[in-house]
């Protein structure tokens, strides 16, 4: 055992320079770092939000909107498909799972149940079955139900899509390098580090950004509609404008957002108040001079997210595609509302489910805490050592113990592993525990010698039998590291992390480190006692 | 140099009989587990019985502020040395905060100054059916209003659902873990052990938890790191004493039960002091230095240690007597290698 194994010694130095190389980058300032040739590591450790400042979101893609705004479409697609056919139908109605129609000829029960299956199912992405079964279901009644693999389907490409809009709507606001990640099947994480505002973060995340062009029934008044004589086909929404307090809206949207091709936030000429200019599509464009042009003189309105932000005038056909939203913008909406256009609609409500967000000020005084804390429970830690196993003894899992926190640092930056501020503590516990292995071994050494063993078969000895309850004593710290990292969320998966990190370091240098330096001692000094016994 | 290195002076041989106390040790951990027990759980109501939980697992909104004046420059991890205020804020009269919040359905709220006095806390439920942004940037808006000058610095929502799901999770982790070790002990040794061991563990845990109802201290997420962490700890010194115990029950095959497991708590006393001592020292310079967030959790762990060292002496070894092991000289069981030689 205190034979210097050619691999041992290889072992070591290898980790050491890995330590070296992958922990310099955290001492040097960036200057530096950006000079470094380019096969040299550059990542410094990952400081959690929780030390650097900035927000954390957790979203949830609200997918029973989703749902209900198929069923919605559906309807009025049957409708549209047996009236195109002229096929008399009654009890058209939104059930738990879909639709449900009557046929009112009962000969044409089969032709209405061919046609609704030749045109709406839409096969799935995977290639097996489709999103949509239409069943018979006696008393000339027809059912279409969704499937619950066409739903999930959808869900999952919501969330996807969810995840793209956002990137797109947080780097317009120009936030230093967000982290966007998809958790579970319908929840979305955003973190954004720095100095970043969470209340407009929040604000341009948080809306759908649902934009539609609708006309205004000017047919019946407000009080009327109110009062239940609603027009069919339409609707009426609240406002946000200066002029009514709602409208009454068909419910046909004549151009949505999905037509925009830009969105820019300018000044009016006139009024010089802050509006918003968009330019549409060609189909867009088409779709909304064909509007224009037979709606002159009738108001059409501005929706978004079922409020309507204006009801303009129709003055003269608008053909160019392109045009102005006015509404009761400060600059800073304004300019919100073209981030949020440019980067299109959610294709469903997000809930914002919990929401983290540090001061960066106080992210640098838990450095600063952590960073003095850290330092004084590793200083504390090696004078204790000192104290009670002697300078050579003492001194030599010191040294173990700096490999230790060097590999640990090392380790942490290479990985890009995040450092919260649970992770400091946890860092800590692992260099007390880190000193357990040594200490194991002395005491086994002790005893051994104790009983009689000449000097050199008493190490060796505490080293082996103390190997067993070192692993499984570390194994132990795994297994609850392990439980950490599966159950927990954001800062205590990073605490675990850094305990898991610091239990593989601990073993190799509190036994490969230690033995390494005794062997040289004895082969050097060639004691005839043990000086701790 | 006759006292130093320390090592010297700590006895090589100790002879306590701790068995022989383990009925006393018993008694008062029983009564203190079940005192524990019922510190946690009345009021008997959920989720958080007598736990002073944080938004964690309650759901709603934190936020803190100050009266400081921002700092000219704050570059995160470098300016820290100078985000000291130039000149200190204004104290928040938290009779004005709890005024302006009381009387808003925001549920149990929470008020709290730090700091200097100049920098507080509020805590507050979303109430039902209210959206809880909404609710939070009306509080902003209220707090900013009457204490005009105010700075927000902190803030967290948890909805409902979230939070939910985090207690139940943390709960499920706890669990899992106390039942990994059982399963891991039993492996490694005996069933007797393994019982030893996860009794042991739940002393440990139901003490932790009870100190931190007994304080009213937050419980939180990382509470639950600090918890799974003492039972990785506790687990970890618990080991290395049946380790001993193992091994002197092979050596000593004719010496009674209890006297061998003197022996191992004995023999292994030194280490468990040392060890102890560093961790408790370590943490100790935390605690002191490491401010606000992380005072708390390094006095859990502190505790902890201290509960899981005692732990492994007088519940996890003593509980092995109750049932006994099975020390056959036909029948014991050869060790699993593991790693390393285990024998020499």
């Amino acid at each position: 055992m205190m034979a210097l194994s050619r691999w041992k010694v290889i072992v070591v130095i290898a980790s050491i320079a890995f330590g070296l190389l992958f922990a310099l980058p955290n001492v040097l300032p960036q200057s530096a770092r950006d000079a470094l040739p380019g096969f040299m590591p550059k990542k410094t450790l990952n400081l959690g939000l929780d030390l650097q400042g900035g927000s954390y979101l957790l979203l949830e893609v609200d997918t029973s909107a989703l749902r209900k705004e198929k069923a919605v479409n559906l309807l009025e697609d049957v409708r549209k498909v047996l009236r195109d056919e002229k096929i008399t139908f009654s009890d058209l109605a939104q059930t738990r799972e879909g639709v449900s129609v009557r046929i009112t000829d009962g000969g044409r029960v089969a032709d209405a149940y061919n046609l609704l299956t030749k045109q709406l199912p839409r096969p799935l992405k995977n290639g097996t079955g489709s999103d949509l079964n239409v069943n018979r279901a006696g008393d000339q009644r027809l059912t279409l139900n969704f499937t619950e693999q066409g739903l999930n389907e959808q869900s999952a490409s919501a969330v996807d899509q969810s995840v793209e809009i956002i990137r797109r709507r947080v780097d317009e606001l120009g936030t230093k390098e967000p982290a966007i990640t998809k958790q579970g099947a319908n929840r979305i994480v955003v973190q954004a580090p720095g100095e970043s505002d969470p209340e407009k973060l929040k604000d341009v995340i948080g809306q759908t950004a649902k934009l539609t062009f609708q006309m205004v029934d000017t047919s019946v008044s407000l009080q009327d509609a109110a009062a239940g004589r609603l027009p069919p086909g339409t609707e009426i929404l609240p406002s946000t404008d200066n002029y009514s307090p709602a409208y009454v809206v068909r419910r046909r949207a004549e151009v949505t957002g999905e037509m925009l091709t830009d969105a820019r936030q300018e000044n009016d000429p006139q009024s010089g108040a802050p509006v918003v200019s968009f330019r549409l599509n060609s189909q867009g464009a088409r779709r909304f001079g064909e509007v224009t042009t037979k709606n002159i003189e009738k108001p059409f309105a501005i929706v978004l997210d079922g409020k309507v932000i204006s009801a303009p005038r129709i003055n003269s056909p608008i053909t160019g595609g392109s045009g102005q939203i006015t509404g009761n913008f400060t600059v800073e909406s304004a300019n919100n509302l073209a981030i949020l256009l440019r980067a299109g609609a959610l294709p469903a409500p997000l809930n914002v489910e919990e929401q983290r967000t540090v001061g960066a000020e106080l992210g640098a005084d838990a450095v600063q805490a952590g960073t003095i804390s850290v330092a004084v429970g590793f200083i504390s830690i090696l004078v204790f050592m000192v104290l009670i196993y002697g300078f050579l003894f003492g001194g030599i899992s010191v040294i173990a113990l700096l490999v230790n926190g060097l590999l640990i640092i090392a380790a942490m930056s290479a990985t890009q592993a995040t450092l919260t501020l649970p992770g400091i503590a946890g860092l800590i516990l692992t260099l007390a525990v880190a000193v357990d292995a040594n200490v194991l071994i002395y005491e086994r050494m002790r005893d051994e010698f104790r009983t009689g063993r000449p000097l050199l078969s008493s190490m060796e000895a505490g080293f082996s039998k103390a190997m067993t309850t070192i692993i499984d004593a570390n194994l132990t710290t795994l297994i609850a590291a392990a439980i950490m990292f599966f159950f927990g969320a954001g800062p205590v998966r990073g605490f675990a992390w850094t305990l898991s990190i610091g239990v593989f370091t601990s073993v190799l240098t509190a036994v490969l480190v230690t033995q390494l330096l005794l062997a040289i001692w004895y082969r050097t000094a060639r004691p005839k006692t043990l000086p701790i016994a | 140099m006759k006292f130093w290195p320390l090592i010297k002076i700590i006895p090589m041989k100790t002879n306590f009989r701790f068995v022989a106390f383990s009925k006393y040790a018993a008694g008062i951990s029983v009564a203190l587990s079940i005192a524990a027990l019922a510190a946690v759980l009345i009021p008997f109501e959920g989720p958080c019985g007598g736990l002073n939980c944080g938004i964690d697992f309650r759901g709603g909104t934190i936020l803190e502020f100050t009266t400081q004046p921002a700092p000219a420059t704050a570059t995160p991890g470098q300016g820290a040395a100078n985000t000291a205020p130039a000149t200190p804020g204004k104290q928040i009269d938290l009779g004005v905060v709890r005024e302006t919040l009381s009387g808003r359905g925001l549920g149990e709220v929470g008020v709290q100054a730090y700091g200097d006095g100049s920098s507080a806390m509020v805590r507050f439920e979303t109430p039902k059916g209210k959206d809880a942004n909404a609710v939070k940037s009306e509080v902003r808006r209220t707090l900013e209003s009457k204490m005009p000058g105010i700075r927000f610095t902190n803030d967290a929502t948890v909805g409902a659902k979230v939070s939910g799901e985090l207690f139940l999770s943390g709960i499920l982790a706890l669990l899992v873990a106390i039942g990994l070790m059982l399963v891991y002990i039993w492996f490694r040794f005996e069933l007797q052990f393994g019982l030893g061991a996860v009794i042991g563990l739940f002393h440990d845990v139901f003490l932790t938890f009870g100190m931190i109802a007994l304080f009213d201290m937050e419980f939180s997420l990382t509470t639950i790191a600090a918890i799974l962490t003492i039972i990785g700890y506790s687990m970890n010194d618990t080991v290395v004493v049946f380790d001993r115990l193992r091994e002197n029950l092979r050596k000593y095959k004719r010496m009674p039960l209890r006297e061998v497991i003197d022996l191992s708590v004995n023999e292994t006393l030194s280490r468990t002091i040392i060890t102890g001592l560093t961790a408790v020292l370590a943490l100790t310079g935390l605690a002191v230095f490491g401010g606000e967030a992380l005072f708390g959790f390094s006095v859990i762990m502190i505790v902890g240690i201290i509960l899981g060292t005692y732990s492994s002496i007088y519940v996890a070894a003593p509980v092995i007597l109750l049932w006994g092991v099975k020390r056959g000289v036909e029948d014991e069981p050869e060790p699993i290698k593991f790693g390393a030689a285990s024998r020499p």
